[in-house]
């Protein structure tokens, strides 16, 4: 079995995906290049966030669900028959819109990924659970209440703290489903700034609707209409000068 | 009204405030020419004073596009008609500026009989005026064959400005008591040359505007 090694650039080929008999993304060939941001955008329905859940295979567990295509991160093929599933997740983390902290304390929450892989010294754990809460930017405002319920602090905090769980399991890539569209514009800021940070470390996948947020933190972006990858380039140029005249209706607001 | 259409209805008043600019600082050029001809002081004044008109819409539509800018947060063709408007209003107000200069300058011929009749410069004038106006107008139209023009006709305005240097040059040799006006010409000649500039940079951002493309240096 191959292993994640430094190469965290992520290929999908020849990419098509059926929900049953609706054909939802279409013939999308991209390369997204490692310890980089790289923003979904797009009109509800549009694919993006069925195209981010292919890279952790969550789509494996919607019904009547196929996939073809090629689909790598770095030396790794997702979809091999020798890839580890729970590897893979282990390597490929995700956040999602709603901040889904598990219903116990914050430790705990963040011991979580370490445990199921293993590790049971208590030491190592503090270390994982100090290091994931510093990296996801809220140490500072849990650690005099680590063993309290996760469920009490706030929003923008459960989804730092989500973060963190995720980044426990030193994951190499981060997808992320809208994951500030919840939130206040303080908690937004204060997630975006920590991708700016991770990515020094780990590929980032963020779906947003948030036009200014794709400006300001992706190095690349990606736009979907209806199942296909219209345009993809740096963030400067789709939202400068970009070349389809789909995506320029969508960025400036004719529709969508 | 959509969010959509306010938006177009504030960038197409940000359009006629730029065409209204651009035929004051036309009007401007030809008066501080007509002026110069005529030896008409009162007209000379008359563009010094309108001067601040100008200056005033400059600050005006820049205050539109800023807040475009900051309510709106425009992106690709929305972002460039906005930012070119606001490179395009700070050429026009410098050739606003540079008309004032050649009023100003006007004014120091004095009672005295010219040295030469100023047809080259008045010439120099005409293919300026034309270029603003075009410059302009082929951002408005997005029209990238004009704005692409104004390279080659700022050429002519360069080989007439050569043309007023060696005829000064000449005068200069023959008397130098036609020193005076010589400078006072061969500086509002070099005005006329530097407007014939701002209009290639009107025309450079109108390509910009309409395809993305800025050309360098």
């Amino acid at each position: 079995m191959k292993v994640f090694t430094e190469n965290m650039t992520i290929t999908a080929k020849d990419c098509n995906l059926y929900y049953g008999d609706f054909h939802a993304l279409r013939d999308i060939n991209i390369s997204i290049p490692g310890k980089k941001v790289t923003a979904l955008i797009g009109p509800s329905g549009c694919g993006k966030s069925t195209f981010l859940k292919i890279f952790n295979r969550m789509n494996d567990l919607v019904e009547g669900c196929r996939i073809t295509g090629e689909y790598r991160i770095g030396e790794i093929d997702i979809f091999d028959k020798t890839t580890d599933i729970n590897l893979l997740r282990k390597n490929v983390g995700m956040v999602f819109q709603k901040p889904n902290p598990f219903p116990m304390s914050i430790y705990d929450n963040i011991a979580f990924a370490p445990r199921t892989f293993g590790i049971k010294r208590k030491d190592e754990l503090d270390e994982i659970v100090r290091t994931s809460l510093q990296k996801a930017g809220i140490w500072d405002e849990v650690k005099d209440r680590l063993r309290k319920s996760a469920l009490g602090i706030s929003g923008g905090q459960q989804q730092r703290l989500c973060i963190a769980r995720a980044l426990a399991a030193s994951p190499r890539v981060l997808l992320m489903d809208e994951p500030t569209s919840a939130l206040d514009p303080i908690s937004t800021g204060k997630i975006e700034e920590l991708t700016d940070e991770l990515k020094k470390e780990i590929t980032i996948l963020i779906v947003t609707h948030n036009m200014q947020q794709a400006t300001r933190i992706a190095d690349m972006t990606a736009f979907f209409l209806l199942g296909e990858l219209v345009e993809y380039g740096t963030t400067d140029r789709i939202f400068s000068c970009p070349s389809d005249k789909r995506t320029e209706n969508y960025i400036t607001g004719r529709f969508g | 009204m959509s969010i959509r259409n306010k938006y177009e209805s504030e960038l197409r008043l940000v359009f006629d405030k730029l065409i209204a600019m651009c035929h004051a600082t036309e009007l401007a050029i030809e008066k501080s020419i007509t002026a110069l001809q005529k030896r008409d002081r009162t007209l000379s004044h008359e563009v010094m004073d309108e001067d601040k008109y100008i200056d005033n819409m400059e600050r005006e539509i820049e205050q539109d596009c800023l807040k475009i800018l900051l309510m709106e947060h425009p992106v690709a063709s929305d972002f460039r008609d906005v930012s070119a408007a606001l490179k395009m209003i700070t050429d026009l107000e410098r050739i606003a500026d540079q008309a004032a200069d050649i009023s100003e300058i006007s004014l120091q011929f004095g009672e005295e009989e010219f040295i030469k009749e100023p047809e080259h410069i008045a010439q120099m004038a005409t293919l300026a005026i034309g270029m603003v106006k075009d410059g302009v107008n082929s951002y408005i139209n997005r029209d990238i064959e004009m704005a692409r023009s104004l390279d080659s006709r700022d050429d002519r305005v360069d080989l007439l400005f050569e043309t007023v240097k060696a005829d000064l040059i000449g005068l200069i040799r023959e008397d130098s008591a036609n020193a005076d006006q010589a400078i006072l010409f061969m500086m509002i000649a070099k005005y006329l040359e530097r407007i014939g500039d701002h209009a290639v940079n009107i025309g450079e951002w109108a390509e910009y505007a309409a395809t993305g493309y800025h050309k360098i240096g």
